[in-house]
This record gives C-alpha cells, structure tokens and sequence, in this order.
C-alpha cells in the first residue's frame, strides 16, 4: 500500500481526537448503565441522589418482584413479555420477507419506474415515529380508513386501538373453544392468556412496524442484491432457471449475510417498541400493548419505582444480549461455507 | 424447465407493485388532505382526498393557539448543533481511529463497538440519574451534549477513512502540516459523500428523536416537535378527537425530514454508488 515516513508517534494527537467522542459516550452511555445497575438493586425512590446515605442496597428483590413475585408487579412484567414476544413472532418474519420480496421486485432489470417504487417504499421510514403512530391513530380509528376500505367489503372493522380482544382467542373462540381457567402460571400469566395472541390494538401496531421499517430493509437488501454480479443470475436464466428456482438457489444464498443482517436488526428493534405506546396507547387498551420497554419507564418515570424500572431495563438488556448472540452463533454455524463457495463462484 | 413469456410477468410484477405502491403513498395523501377537513368531515369521509369544504383551521390553531412554533423551533436548535457537533466529533475520532497511531486505540475501538451493542431504550433511566446527577437536567445542555456523539457515525467515518488510499495526506505530512491542519484541510474535503451520509443520519436521528427528551426535559418551554406532538396524541392536551389537527401537526413535522430526503434522495436510495447505470 504505502510506506509509512519513520516510526510516526500520533498519541497525543489521537488521544485529543478521541476525547470528546469517548467523554461523551463515556458519560451519557457508560456510566449511566453502571448507574442503573446500583439503582436495580436498590430501593431509591428518585428524591436526591441515589449514592445519598438514605438509599439502601436490597439485594435482587426488585428483581424476584418481576421475574416470581406472584404480585400484580410480576403479573405486569408478564403481560408486557407477552406482548412483546407476539411482536417480535410476528413483526420480524414478516417484515424481512416482505423488504426482501420488494427488493427482488424492485432489482429487475426489465421494471421501469424504478426509482418511483424506491421512493415509495422507502418513503415511511424517514418519517418520525411520533408522525408515523398519530397518522395511524387516525387511520385505524372506529371511523377510520381501515374501517372504511373494509366496509366495501361487507365487513365490520373493529374499533383497532379499543380492542383488548387477543387474535388468537378471536379465531379459538369463533371454533368454540372455550376460555380455560387455571392451569400453571408463567410470569403470573395464566396458559390461556399466554395464548391470547397479540390484541387487536396490538396487531395495528404490528402492521404500522412492517408498514416503516420493509423500506429500509429493502434497501439492505437491494445494496446486497447489485453487488452480485447481473452475471450470474443472467447465466443462471440462460441455464433456464425459473423465477422461483433462481431466487431460491442462486438470490438467497448470496444476500444470506444481509438476510442475517436484517434478521438480527429487527430483533433488537422489536424489543424496544417504546415511541409508538407512549404516542398512542399508553399500554392500554387493558394492558395488551404494555411492552417491557414502556414499562420500565412507566415503573420509573411515573409511579416512582426507580429499582424496579431499572431492572426491568436490565432484564430487557439481557434478552436483547442473548438474541443476538443466539443469532449470531447460529448464523455462523450455516452460514460461512457457502457464502466463501459462492464467493469464489463469483468472484472467478 | 420451460421460461415463462416474459410480457405476462412483467405485467403482474407491474400491478402488484403498483397496488403496493399506492397501499404505501395513500396513508400519506389522506393525511395531508385530512389535516384540511372539518372535524365532521374527517370522520364521515375519512377516504376523500379532496374535501368537500377546505378549511385551514388546523393550521390556524396550531400556528395562532399553540406552542407548536415553540416546538418547532426547539426541534429546530437541537437538530442543527447535534448535526453540527456529531459531523465533527464523529468524523475527528473517525479519523483518529482510521489512520493515526496512538497507545490504546485497540481499547477505544473496542469500547465503540461495545456502545452500540447497548439498546437506546435500555439506557431511559440510566441517561436521566446522569443527567439529573450532572445538573443539566431541563436544559439546552441536557438536550444537546448526550446526543453529541454516536458510536455508529464514528464506525461510519472510520470505514470511509479506510476506504480512501493515505498517499495525498502522507504527503502533507511530510511537507510538515500539524495532524488537525492535515486532517482539517486536505483529509475532510475529501471526505464528502461520507460526511453526506452523516449529515442526513444525523438530521434525521435527532429530529425525529423522541424518548432522550423525555427523559432530559420536564418544561413546556423546551418541548420538542416529537414530544409535543406526541403529547397532543395521546390527548393529555385537548379533548376530543381533533384528527385533522393531530394530522396537519404530524404532517407539518414530517416536512423538513421529507425535504432532506428529496434533496438527498439520489445519495440515500443509491445503494451502490456506480453499480447502477443510467
């Protein structure tokens, strides 16, 4: 590459260069979450400092409130697990096969109009969460868009944001079964409410997170699908690959590292559904869009459980951790022999 | 396998894109037509994209009877410095980490790959006990300085400085320029498109950012646009539905966003620069 004029010795320069970007993440990132720690095992109550003489270590009580209190703390935490655990179910697979499927759209070298289908798609992610759940607010409303479009079709919308009502006991119920009662709790949940599926409420929410996030996905997808040569996919149409054929054997595995990629984004930003709950529905209707994410702040910010909200932002952390980890082990193990072998196939 | 005739696909890929594209702009269009409706008619005819009596009381209300100019002049500040301050930070420690050698870069590098692993949503309480603890908390300083730096920007810039041969800046070295005169003169001009990338991040990151101002700020004075309107969503300051007043707010907060993305459309959806021709 190029040769270096003598040993260079760059260390204050460097350090000065660094210093305020590490001063600022050091502060506002670092100690904060050595901060939260102490105050997740503490019983601070948010009057002072919490490193004040009147603030007492508890050990990991705030903790066991949440993960097996058997209190309305636990049964709270439990409830915003479920929720969560049916958005993520639902909001990733979907959302990366949809980015996915409009990338490949999009990429054809016959289709005109381009950059309008770009554009369009693209278009709801640059908008802000806060404009993005008031317009929904409005379209899902009981006189809304939804209801309206729907209503075309002979069919009677639900009041979306009012609707406690899970998914999943909707059609269980419209096939008679009936509501089960007791049984073993998790998370002070019982098994019949775990399998409420997400709430109507919840499922407008769902839509809204594929509706802003296809776009930029579709966009990593895209700068993974031109790096590929036009090559290859021509030679392999030439082979008389069909449509299906050609994106299962040949598109898939090359766009794999993006694929994982994408897998792994959406699963980090699914966990911390915060903006849209405190815009709209503040966790109601019934608790069923109560996330995790809301929940600590609401344990914090409004009923003053600084411990306990601290913990839940803790436990929040540790599942993120672990998704990603779990993802990325397993990403590893699929994926390295045939990426580097179509590598090689296109790079020759 | 037998090839399909092309014309009949094509034409299917045309509708469903075409449907899809619509099922994606029109939310936008109804938003913007609603924001000009009366409340009435908002309910009643929530699907006409053109209103039967236009009226611009929304927008009378929220300019005359609002804080709304307040908000947007708050999201207005903050956006402008935290752009300002993250395209020199960011691109300074780029640099450094890219091309300089110093005793513990390997440990600052690390460290900045740690930061971003940390979830936003997670660090809520965290940010507000340092923030409170540093007596900044409802302040300008409280907004700003937090958002300062990003650890992604700073990846951004790094990978940019990479990229880029070290000839040109070896030469000024040798010809006897201080670091920051190197770097300041000769290496970020050339930096462009990368600075390009984190202006338009940036302005879009913290105007449309929400919960580090919850958590910074308590008075109406400092309210943001994304708080604001957030607040008058959930109807902590209004009664009744006032959909097109909600609407014409979100709307009128999604313009200067929208402009950056017009400007800047070619450089953000050109995935591959000069992989695409024509």
């Amino acid at each position: 590459m190029f040769k270096r004029s003598g040993i260079r010795n760059d260390t204050t320069a460097g350090w000065l260069f660094v210093s305020p970007v590490l001063v600022i993440l050091g502060l506002f990132l670092f100690i904060p979450v050595i901060m939260a720690a102490w105050v997740s095992v503490s019983d601070w109550s948010g009057r002072g400092s919490p490193f004040s003489a009147g603030v007492n270590f508890i050990g990991a009580k705030n903790f066991s409130d949440l993960l097996v209190g058997q209190g309305l703390t636990q049964q709270d935490f439990g409830t915003a697990m479920r929720n969560n655990v049916y958005y993520v179910l639902l909001v990733v697979p979907l959302q990366t096969a949809l980015s996915l499927w409009l990338a490949v759209m999009v990429n054809q070298a016959a289709l005109k109009g381009k950059g309008f289908f770009r554009t369009a798609f693209y278009f709801p992610s640059v908008t802000s969460s806060v404009a993005i759940t008031v317009l929904w607010l409005f379209l899902f409303s009981a006189t809304g868009v939804v209801n309206k479009v729907l209503s075309y079709f002979s069919l009677n919308g639900p009041n979306w944001f009012q609707d406690p009502r899970g998914v999943l006991h909707i059609i269980l119920q419209s096939f008679g079964v009936q509501p089960a009662t007791g049984g073993a709790r998790i998370l002070g949940i019982s098994g019949w409410e775990w399998f409420a599926g997400p709430s109507v409420a919840m499922s407008a929410f769902i839509i809204m997170a594929i509706f802003t996030t296809s776009g930029t996905f579709m966009l990593l997808f895209l700068a993974a699908l031109q790096q590929l040569d036009g090559e290859v996919s021509e030679a392999a149409s030439m082979d008389g690959a069909g449509a299906w054929s050609k994106f299962w054997f040949v598109t898939l595995p090359m766009v794999r590292p993006t694929l994982f990629t994408v897998i792994t984004l959406g699963l980090i930003g699914t966990w911390q559904v915060f903006d849209q709950i405190y815009t709209g529905t503040q966790g109601g209707p019934s608790k069923t869009t109560l996330t995790p994410a809301y929940l600590s702040y609401q344990a914090a910010f409004q009923d003053q459980q600084w411990g306990q909200g601290s913990a839940i932002a803790f436990i929040l952390f540790a599942i993120i951790v672990v998704m990603t980890i779990i993802q990325r082990s397993v990403s590893r193990e699929r994926d390295v022999k045939p990426i580097k072998a179509a590598k090689k196939e296109v790079g020759s | 396998m037998r090839k399909r005739p092309v014309g009949f696909t094509l034409v299917a890929v045309y509708v469903l894109l075409i449907v899809l594209a619509v099922i994606y702009i029109f939310p936008f269009l109804v938003q913007v037509a609603t924001s000009f409706k009366t409340e009435p008619e908002a309910a009643s005819n929530p699907l006409a994209l053109i209103p039967t009596t236009w009226t611009t009381a929304a927008y009378k209300t929220l300019f005359a009877n609002s804080d709304f100019p307040l908000w947007f002049r708050n999201s207005f500040i903050v956006t402008v410095v935290v752009t300002l301050g993250r395209v020199f930070f960011n691109s300074l420690a780029g640099y450094a980490l890219a091309r300089l050698q110093f005793r513990g870069r390997g440990v600052v590098n690390a460290l900045v790959i740690a930061v971003m692993a940390v979830p936003g949503v997670v660090l809520l309480i965290p940010k507000f006990l340092v923030i409170n603890q540093l007596g900044i908390y409802d302040s300008f300083a409280g907004m700003i300085i937090p958002l300062l730096a990003d650890a992604a920007g700073v990846f951004i810039m790094k990978n940019f400085f990479e990229s880029i041969p070290a000839s040109v800046e070896e030469q000024a070295r040798i010809d006897g320029a201080g670091t920051f005169r190197t770097f300041w003169s000769i290496v970020l001009p050339m930096a462009t498109p990368a600075l390009m990338t984190l202006v338009i991040l940036s302005f879009q990151g913290s105007w449309n950012e929400l919960n580090h101002f919850i958590v910074s700020t308590q008075s109406p004075s400092l309210t943001t646009l994304t708080k604001g309107v957030a607040q008058l969503a959930s109807g902590q300051l209004s009664q009744g539905t006032q959909y097109p007043l909600k609407l014409a707010a979100a709307a009128l907060m999604t313009v200067p966003v929208a402009i950056v993305f017009f400007i800047f459309q070619r450089r953000i959806m050109n995935t591959t620069s000069g992989a695409v021709k024509g």
